[in-house]
């Protein structure tokens, strides 16, 4: 998904990158109103997974791939603000292993960041409404909110190539194809993000930001005012 | 809140379980271009990818430069990328955490 230098012209990801940097400012504030001691090192953590488990390439369809983005799962774990500066950390180190363009930064922290965390979180708040009010209910509403992240993701970097393609091309040949290849690899980053969701809720389960309303901690649950921080 | 060692204890735990991904299991991701690339390719924007400016850089790829055996390469790479993103990560969010954690008086005043 990593988008490379060369595909989005220059005022486009020029201006992708002032937005972006807005959002780790907005990002950093947010997350300072609700991260505590004990969760930096767990949203390091997070952040270090992402990167291990974006290496790990599975096929989709003959002759393609793809890879976790991680911001849905980050969400979820850590919080919708704080998921989305995991992956922006991701990225940026990526940066050395040339994957994703220099010029694209911007871009990609929109796409493969903010999008996927936000709203991959705003879909798991959703789902969780509808299903019952239990450990299990935060597996599957993991899994559905990652695999729609990834085709969110996917909407948003047509966005970005029908404003700023760098080729004139039929948008709506571009457009289904990134739907339904997306779509096939958010099937990938559901198993992944409902499999990893899982094994820290039967872990740690204080540790998993999304279920802090289901009051899974040793101490005496304080959660109210895990709603108010989106 | 449980105690400081349980939660170092899942940390090194999760680092480990990373470490052991990109070793054991990144030699048999698979290789073809993934879906964005892919698209590219099919739609016929591809050829539009320009130069990486780190291209030369000596994790380029994910590998490392000198490091002659495929896999090892890989390996280390993202080794060196686990402990990195970490690394920054740690530095951020310890900018971005709650303030007034450290101060017992103000931190008691607070619960509820």
């Amino acid at each position: 998904m990593h988008i490379p230098d060369g595909f989005i012209n220059a005022g486009t990801s020029a201006g992708a990158a002032l937005i972006a940097a807005g959002g780790v400012t907005v990002a950093v504030k947010k997350t300072s109103r609700y991260l505590d001691d004990k969760q930096v090192p767990i949203a390091g953590l997070t952040a270090a997974f992402v990167f291990a488990v974006q290496m790990l390439n599975f096929p989709v369809a003959a002759g393609t791939s793809g890879h976790l983005l991680g911001g849905a799962l980050a969400a979820i774990l850590v919080g919708p603000w704080a998921g989305a500066l995991c992956v922006t950390v991701v990225l940026v180190v990526q940066a050395f292993f040339a994957d994703g363009g220099i010029t694209a930064l911007g871009l990609n922290v929109l796409d493969m960041a903010f999008v996927t965390a936000l709203g991959g979180y705003a879909i798991f708040l959703g789902v969780r409404k509808v299903l019952p009010h239990e450990r299990s209910s935060v597996v599957v509403a993991s899994g559905i909110a990652a695999a729609a992240s990834v085709v969110m993701s996917a909407l948003v970097f047509f966005i970005q190539f029908a404003i700023g393609g760098n080729v004139d091309l039929a948008l709506g040949s571009v457009f289904t194809a990134m739907v339904s290849v997306h779509t096939l690899i958010g099937l990938g980053e559901g198993v992944i993000t409902a499999a990893t969701v899982g094994l820290v809720l039967n872990v740690r389960p204080d540790l998993v930001y999304g279920a802090r309303d289901l009051g899974t901690t040793l101490q005496i649950p304080q959660t109210s005012t895990a709603e108010g921080v989106l | 809140m449980r105690n400081a060692s349980s939660t170092r204890l899942f940390v090194i735990s999760g680092l480990l379980l990373a470490f052991s991904l990109v070793l054991l299991v990144s030699p048999v991701a698979n290789p073809n271009p993934d879906g964005l690339n892919r698209v590219a390719i099919d739609e016929g924007f591809a050829g539009t990818e320009t130069d990486h400016g780190l291209g030369d850089s000596p994790l380029a790829d994910y590998a490392v430069s000198g490091v002659d055996h495929d896999w090892l390469s890989k390996g280390l790479s993202g080794i060196i990328g686990i402990l990195a993103t970490f690394a920054l990560g740690l530095a951020l969010f310890a900018l971005s955490k709650k303030r007034g954690e450290s101060n017992p008086a103000r931190a008691k005043g607070q619960r509820n």
